[in-house]
């Protein structure tokens, strides 16, 4: 039997992997799409203690080899559910069944959707999360931002430097993002602000984003604006929903812990991202997939006495 | 047999005109996602003999890339008897990948 199964091979499920595998745990990680979690996309990565600047996809690359190479088994099998049987749990993924003797929830955050109707079946057809990914492909077109954080307010000025119009859409007239970042946008002569208003509808047009509809927040008020491309980036959200048996979620879905990881459920263990906590970063995901398999660990130890 | 690059001058020749089922793949050296995809793709080239695996770099290919309204990569293309038959955008596993060549 697995000592400790972890669930997602993000930053936090693969320090915890590390960590237990240093402890003398056998550790098996499942991912559901791609090793390395939310940071693979990110072009550079400048806040990482003692790494002064570091690709996304190199530093998932070397995290994903180091937990390897220490005796880590990463399966590409997506978690839907476990059973709590006490001092045995059963992990069933979408491929199988894996009992062991603890968990660690690390399944992150993902680009929180709109939730429009068409959505979905327009990503890569005009509907993007990632400016930084997807931009080049819009050069000298028109397109718009939805959100209004520092991400959608930096992704408006990235885009405006190639496409021939960016329209910034946000739901209120102030933005969370940095006042400064702002100005700096404002100053841009392509880039238009459409304030107090929400994106109602995606139009196609031959299977392909050609216009949003955005509604004013006030006067309810319609108004289609032409758009090549929509970049959504109005935050993260986790998906916790299949494990509510074993770990009980807050409010915006996530995982209710500490610092110490623990779920209240003897034996599941919670790191990184999908937890409830204040600065969602490398940092705290390391942190996090630390204190997580060092209290599995000893869990397993408590139950060997 | 390793993933043939394929440009607008090859690409009737080498995708079109193909006598098996052929998955383009379209990608880019910035994209780290790319760069995950890239093991699995060249592991079915090497393996499967089913199929022909086609590999687009749109930085070089933009003409390419925007003819098939490539928005996102990776996207992966699947063409039959010169014909677009299936198309995915993202990283997805090897048995997904072949999933959209049956
Ligand atoms: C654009 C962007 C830029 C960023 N830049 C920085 C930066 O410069 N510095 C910094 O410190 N932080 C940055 N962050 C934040 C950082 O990426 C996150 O804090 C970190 O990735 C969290 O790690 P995690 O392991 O908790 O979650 P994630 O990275 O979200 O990883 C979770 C993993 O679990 C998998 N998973 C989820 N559910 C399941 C399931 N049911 N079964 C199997 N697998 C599952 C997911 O596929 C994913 O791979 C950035 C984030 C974004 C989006």
């Amino acid at each position: 039997m697995t000592d400790i199964i972890i669930v997602g091979a993000g930053p936090a499920g693969l320090t915890a992997a590390i960590y237990a595998q240093r402890a003398g745990r056998k550790a098996v990680v499942f991912e559901a799409s791609v090793y390395g979690g939310q940071i693979v996309n990110t072009p550079e990565i400048e806040n990482y203690p003692a790494i002064k600047k570091i690709s996304g996809y190199e530093f998932a690359q070397t995290l994903y080899e180091q937990a390897k190479d220490l005796g880590a088994e990463i399966k590409m099998e997506r978690v839907v559910g476990i059973k709590d049987g006490g001092s045995v749990k059963t992990v069933v993924t979408d491929k199988g069944e894996y009992e062991c003797r603890a968990v660690i929830l690390a399944t992150g955050a993902k680009n929180r959707p709109l939730g429009l109707e068409n959505e979905k079946a327009l990503i890569g057809k005009g509907v993007s999360y990632c400016a930084t990914c997807d931009g080049m492909f819009f050069r000298g077109k028109t397109v718009a931002v939805a959100g209004g954080g520092n991400t959608a307010v930096e992704d408006a000025f990235f885009l405006s430097n190639y496409c021939e119009k960016v329209y910034l859409i946000h739901r209120r007239d102030e933005f969370r993002a940095h006042e400064r970042e702002v100005e700096k946008l404002r100053a841009k002569e392509n880039v238009e602000f459409v304030l107090n208003k929400n994106v109602t509808a995606l139009r196609e047009d031959g299977g392909r984003l050609c216009a949003v509809e955005v509604t004013d927040k006030n006067t309810n008020e319609k108004q289609e604006l032409s758009v090549a491309g929509l970049f959504v980036a109005i935050g993260q959200s986790p998906d916790n929903t299949a494990f509510e048996n074993v770990a009980s979620l807050a409010d915006g879905g996530y995982i209710k812990a500490g610092e110490d990881c623990l779920t209240g459920t003897d034996g599941i263990f919670t790191a990184g991202d999908c937890r409830t906590k204040a600065v969602r970063q490398l940092t705290t995901a390391a942190s996090d997939g630390a204190a997580a398999a060092l209290a599995a660990s000893g869990y397993i130890d408590s139950m060997d006495i | 047999m390793a993933a043939v690059v394929v440009t607008s001058a090859n690409f009737e020749a080498e995708v079109l005109k193909a006598d098996k089922p052929v998955i383009v793949d379209f990608w880019a050296s910035w994209c780290g996602p790319c760069k995950m995809l890239s093991p699995v793709i060249e592991d079915i080239a090497d393996t499967e003999d089913s199929v022909k695996v086609a590999s687009v770099n749109v930085d070089d290919e933009m003409g390419l890339a925007s003819q098939y309204g490539i928005s996102s990569i990776p996207t992966l293309l699947v063409f039959k008897g010169g014909q677009l038959v299936n198309q995915s955008v993202g990283v997805i596993g090897r048995d997904e990948i072949l999933a959209l060549a049956k």
